[in-house]
C-alpha cells in the first residue's frame, strides 16, 4: 500500500554517519514496571531522527532519557548507557543543567512561560548570567524559529496571546537561544492544525543543517516527510517497549526488515 | 409525579436554608448600622477611649490592629511561603514529611486560645528580654503562629496549581530547581498565595482570645512611639475595645461598640475584596 505512494522527499544520505548520541543497552523502569528494554540506537549528528511507534510504547520515555528529564519522575530508574559525545550522561560527575542546555527539548503541548515573548526566549540566558547583547540573541533565536516577522512588533506582550503554532515555534526559539547541539521534540505538532504542523516540519528541516534533531511521532507520514533516520519502537509480549529496527528512513519505508514495521507503516497495526 | 413533588420540596427547603444565612446577616448589619452609624464620625476614629461615652474613640485600638496586622504579615508570610515551597518542591516523600504535613493540617484547627497560652509562655515569659513582655511584638508573634498553618496550606495549594508543564519547560532549559521556583513557579503562584494570606490575616484581625491571654490591655490612652520602641509598647485591638464597651451597662457605650464594629467590618470587607480581586486576576492569567 505504502509502496505505491511517493517516496519520502528526503535528501540522499551519506551511508556513513557520525553519531552524536549513542544509546547502549538502555532499559527504563517506572517503579516496578519496565517501560523500555535493551535499546541500542545511534543518533547521527546534524540529521533528523524520527522515533516512531504506537501510543504508549515508550517513545517519550526514550527521548526523556537523552536529557535526563526522567530524573524528575519519582521512581524512574535506568540501566545501560547514553553516550553524548562519547561521555555517559548518567555518570555521577555530569552537570545535569549543562547537559540540558546542550540537549534542548520541546514538548507535546506548547508550554511557553506566562511572560512576554521576549522574556520567554531570554530567560535561559538570564539564569546563566549572560553578559552579551540579549536583544541580539533573542532576535536571532526568533529568526531561526521562523517567528521573528510575526512577533517583532509585540515582543513585550504576553506569549499566551500567540496561536498554538506560534507558541510551539516560540518554544523552539527558547530552546535554541541557549545554543544547544541537540534538539529533542516530543510529538511537537500533535496539538496543532495541519498548516501549523507543516510550518514546524519545514522549520525542522532547515534547523537540521546546524542541529541534531530527534523527533518523537506516532504519525507515520510525518516521519516519512521530514526524517533522515527512523527508529521504530513497539511493545513486546510483556508490554515492554523494544526497538524493532532503525536505519535510514528511505530503507525503513521501502524495505522494512521486520514484519511489524511493515504492518505499522502500512496502517495494518492494531 | 411524586418525584416532581419531592424535587420541588427539596428546592424550597434549600432556598429557605440559603435565606436564613442571608437574613441573619442582614438583621445583624441593620442592627449594627442603626446603633452605630449616628455615632460614627472622624472624631470617633481619632479620639482616645474615655470614661465619657460621647468623647470616647477607637484611635489606639485601630492603630493597634493595623500594627498587629502588618507585623503578623511580616513574620508569617516569609516563613509560610518558604515552608510551602519546601513541602511542595523539595521535601522527599517519606514518613517524616507526611508527619509534618498532617500536623500542619491539624494546627490549622487548633482553638485560638491555645495559641494564646503558647504565646504567653514563650513570647511573653520565656522571651521577655526580646519581646518586652506583654507587648505588641508578642501579640504579633502569637498571631503569626496562629495564621502560619493557613498560609502554609494555601501556599502549597497555589504552588501545586502551577502547571507541571511550566516546571518542565524550565528544567529542560537547564535551570536549577531554585531558578525554576523563583522565576517561574512563584510568580504564577503569588496571587494565590496572597489570597490565602489575606484571608488568614482577616481571621487574625477578628481574634480576641489569644490576645487577651497574652495580656493585651483594654484601656490605652496613648499611641506607640514612632520608633522601634513601638514594638515593645502595650497595645489593644478593635475586637478587645468592642468587647470592653459591650460589657458596660451604659447604653451610650453600646452605640460606641456598634460604631467600632462598623469600622472593623469595613476593614474586613476591604481585605476580602482585595483577596477576591487577586484571585480573579490569577484565574485570568492561567487561561
Amino acid at each position: 500500500m505504502f509502496r505505491n505512494q511517493t517516496l519520502p522527499p528526503v535528501d540522499p544520505l551519506p551511508e556513513a554517519y557520525e553519531p552524536i548520541v549513542k544509546i547502549r543497552n538502555l532499559s527504563v523502569w517506572y517503579g516496578e514496571r519496565q517501560i523500555l528494554g535493551d535499546i541500542n540506537l545511534d543518533i547521527p549528528r546534524n540529521r533528523i531522527t524520527a522515533i516512531m511507534g504506537p501510543s504508549g510504547c515508550g517513545k517519550s520515555t526514550l527521548i526523556r532519557c537523552l536529557n535526563r528529564m526522567n530524573d524528575l519522575i519519582p521512581g524512574a530508574r535506568i540501566e545501560g548507557q547514553v553516550l553524548f559525545n562519547d561521555q555517559n550522561i548518567y555518570a555521577p560527575e555530569v552537570d545535569v543543567t549543562e547537559l540540558r542546555r546542550r540537549i534542548g527539548m520541546v514538548f507535546q503541548k506548547p508550554n511557553p512561560f506566562p511572560k512576554s515573548i521576549y522574556e520567554n526566549v531570554a530567560w535561559g540566558l538570564r539564569i546563566r548570567g549572560f553578559k552579551g547583547n540579549l536583544d541580539e540573541v533573542v532576535e536571532r533565536a526568533l529568526m531561526q524559529a521562523a517567528l521573528w516577522d510575526e512577533v517583532k512588533d509585540k515582543l513585550h506582550t504576553s506569549a499566551l496571546n500567540l496561536s498554538g503554532g506560534q507558541q510551539q515555534r516560540l518554544c523552539i526559539a527558547r530552546a535554541l537561544a541557549v545554543d544547544p547541539e541537540v534538539l529533542l521534540l516530543d510529538e511537537p505538532a500533535s496539538a496543532l492544525d495541519p498548516i501549523a504542523t507543516l510550518k514546524i516540519e519545514e522549520l525542522l528541516r532547515e534547523l537540521s543543517e546546524n542541529y541534531t534533531i530527534v523527533i518523537v511521532t506516532h504519525n507515520v507520514q510525518q516521519a516519512a516527510r521530514i526524517s533522515h533516520y527512523t527508529a521504530v519502537i513497539m511493545w513486546d509480549e510483556n508490554r515492554i517497549g523494544r526497538l524493532v529496527e532503525w536505519g535510514p528512513t528511505r530503507d525503513i519505508f521501502t524495505n522494512p526488515k521486520d514484519k511489524r514495521t511493515e504492518e505499522y507503516i502500512t496502517g495494518r497495526f492494531g | 409525579m411524586k418525584g416532581k413533588w419531592l424535587d420541588e420540596t427539596f428546592r424550597a427547603f434549600a432556598f429557605f436554608s440559603t435565606l436564613i444565612g442571608i437574613l441573619v446577616l442582614c438583621l445583624l448589619l441593620a442592627d449594627v448600622l442603626k446603633d452605630g452609624l449616628p455615632r460614627l464620625s472622624w472624631k470617633f476614629i481619632t479620639s482616645f477611649p474615655s470614661r465619657r461615652a460621647e468623647e470616647a474613640g477607637i484611635l489606639p485600638a485601630l492603630v493597634g490592629s493595623a500594627m498587629l496586622l502588618v507585623l503578623t504579615a511580616l513574620f508569617a508570610f516569609p516563613v509560610g511561603v518558604a515552608a510551602g515551597i519546601y513541602l511542595e518542591e523539595y521535601a522527599p516523600d517519606n514518613p517524616f514529611t507526611r508527619f509534618i504535613e498532617l500536623n500542619i493540617a491539624n494546627l490549622a484547627g487548633v482553638p485560638s486560645i491555645i495559641y494564646g497560652l503558647l504565646g504567653l509562655e514563650i513570647f511573653v515569659r520565656a522571651m521577655r528580654g526580646i519581646t518586652g513582655g506583654r507587648s505588641i511584638l508578642s501579640g504579633a508573634l502569637t498571631m503569626a503562629l496562629l495564621v502560619l498553618p493557613v498560609i502554609i496550606v494555601s501556599a502549597r495549594e497555589a504552588i501545586r496549581a502551577v502547571p507541571k508543564s511550566i516546571r518542565e519547560a524550565g528544567y529542560a532549559l537547564g535551570a536549577t530547581k531554585w531558578q525554576v521556583v523563583r522565576d517561574q513557579v512563584l510568580p504564577v503562584a503569588m496571587p494565590g498565595i496572597l489570597t490565602g494570606t489575606i484571608l488568614a490575616l482577616s481571621r487574625a484581625i477578628g481574634e480576641t482570645a489569644p490576645l487577651i491571654t497574652i495580656g493585651a490591655l483594654t484601656y490605652i490612652a496613648f499611641l506607640p512611639p514612632l520608633s522601634l520602641k513601638a514594638l515593645h509598647s502595650p497595645f489593644t485591638v478593635l475586637p478587645i475595645q468592642i468587647f470592653n464597651w459591650v460589657s458596660r451597662p451604659q447604653e451610650a457605650f453600646h452605640a460606641n461598640a456598634a460604631a467600632a464594629i462598623i469600622v472593623l467590618l469595613l476593614l474586613l470587607l476591604s481585605m476580602n475584596a482585595a483577596a477576591i480581586y487577586l484571585r480573579n486576576r490569577f484565574q485570568q492569567r492561567l487561561e
